[in-house]
């Protein structure tokens, strides 16, 4: 037979529920960074190993990128997990090392803000992006039509 | 101890220069111009250098992160943390000696 219950401890700590934001965040850390490895090093690859690596990056290479859906998903799945695990990581640092309430109110207002107007700029860029907004385009998407 | 310092010191890092990097990205919807701009910083020599240790941050941070995944889901992670430290290391030597030398050769070969 097994134990049927557990006697109850004399503390009233509450355990559950209050943990559960903090575990999935330590959760999501794990997760998001699995994928990073892949996003960001796929990224770096493309951009920085193949080819002429950093001269080849220009307005052209951009749109000739971005033609493509995938690396619109591509480029937004980084840019989101890479700004909210960032955001989070830097959470965790303000709470080890800011002490006083008034100080870690401050710094994480300003992260949660930041973090927030680049998530939502870089996820516009990629959702707005116009291969010919230059009229007088010489790319090969903006002649041919 | 140390890994656990580097991985807070890159991981702060990068998420400073994201900040950078979205905003120079976004130099696209202003002109091919102004993002032209804004990347030719990026072909600069010292800059060139600098991102080596970008690209060096981004390698101790993804594959220590990886450690600390095996180290708290694998049940054999806690026994062979010291080996997984290790390969972290030779991973990234591994990966880094050929970015250097082809990064170098396109910042300072044009």
């Amino acid at each position: 037979m097994s134990l049927t219950s557990i006697p109850k401890p004399r503390s009233t700590y509450k355990a559950g529920r209050s943990n559960n934001f903090e575990m999935n965040s330590w959760l999501f850390m794990r997760g998001s960074g699995l994928l990073l490895v892949v996003l960001v090093i796929g990224h770096l690859f493309v951009n920085l190993w193949q080819g002429d690596g950093i001269q080849q990056i220009d307005f052209a290479f951009v749109a000739g990128k971005w033609a493509s859906p995938f690396w619109q998903i591509w480029d937004l799945a980084m840019l989101w997990l890479a700004m909210l695990h960032g955001m989070n990581g830097l959470r965790t640092i303000i709470n080890d090392y800011a002490s006083r309430g008034g100080t870690k109110f401050t710094l994480k207002t300003l992260l949660y803000f930041a973090t927030f107007v680049t998530v939502v700029l870089g996820t516009l860029v990629i959702f707005t992006f116009d291969p010919c907004i230059d009229p007088a385009s010489t790319l090969e998407v903006c002649t041919n039509r | 101890m140390w890994s656990w310092v580097a991985h807070r010191i890159t991981g702060v890092t990068l998420f400073f220069f994201l900040f950078a990097h979205v905003i120079d990205t976004a130099m696209v919807r202003v002109s091919p111009e102004a993002y032209n701009v804004a990347v030719e910083t990026y072909k600069n020599p010292i800059v060139g250098l600098m991102e080596v240790g970008l690209v060096g941050a981004v390698l101790f941070h993804a594959f220590n992160g990886i450690r600390i995944i095996l180290v708290d889901f694998w049940w054999k992670g806690p026994r062979y943390q010291r080996q997984l430290t290790w390969g972290v290391l030779g991973i990234f030597v591994v990966l880094m000696v050929p970015f250097v030398i082809r990064h170098l050769s396109n910042v300072f070969g044009h």
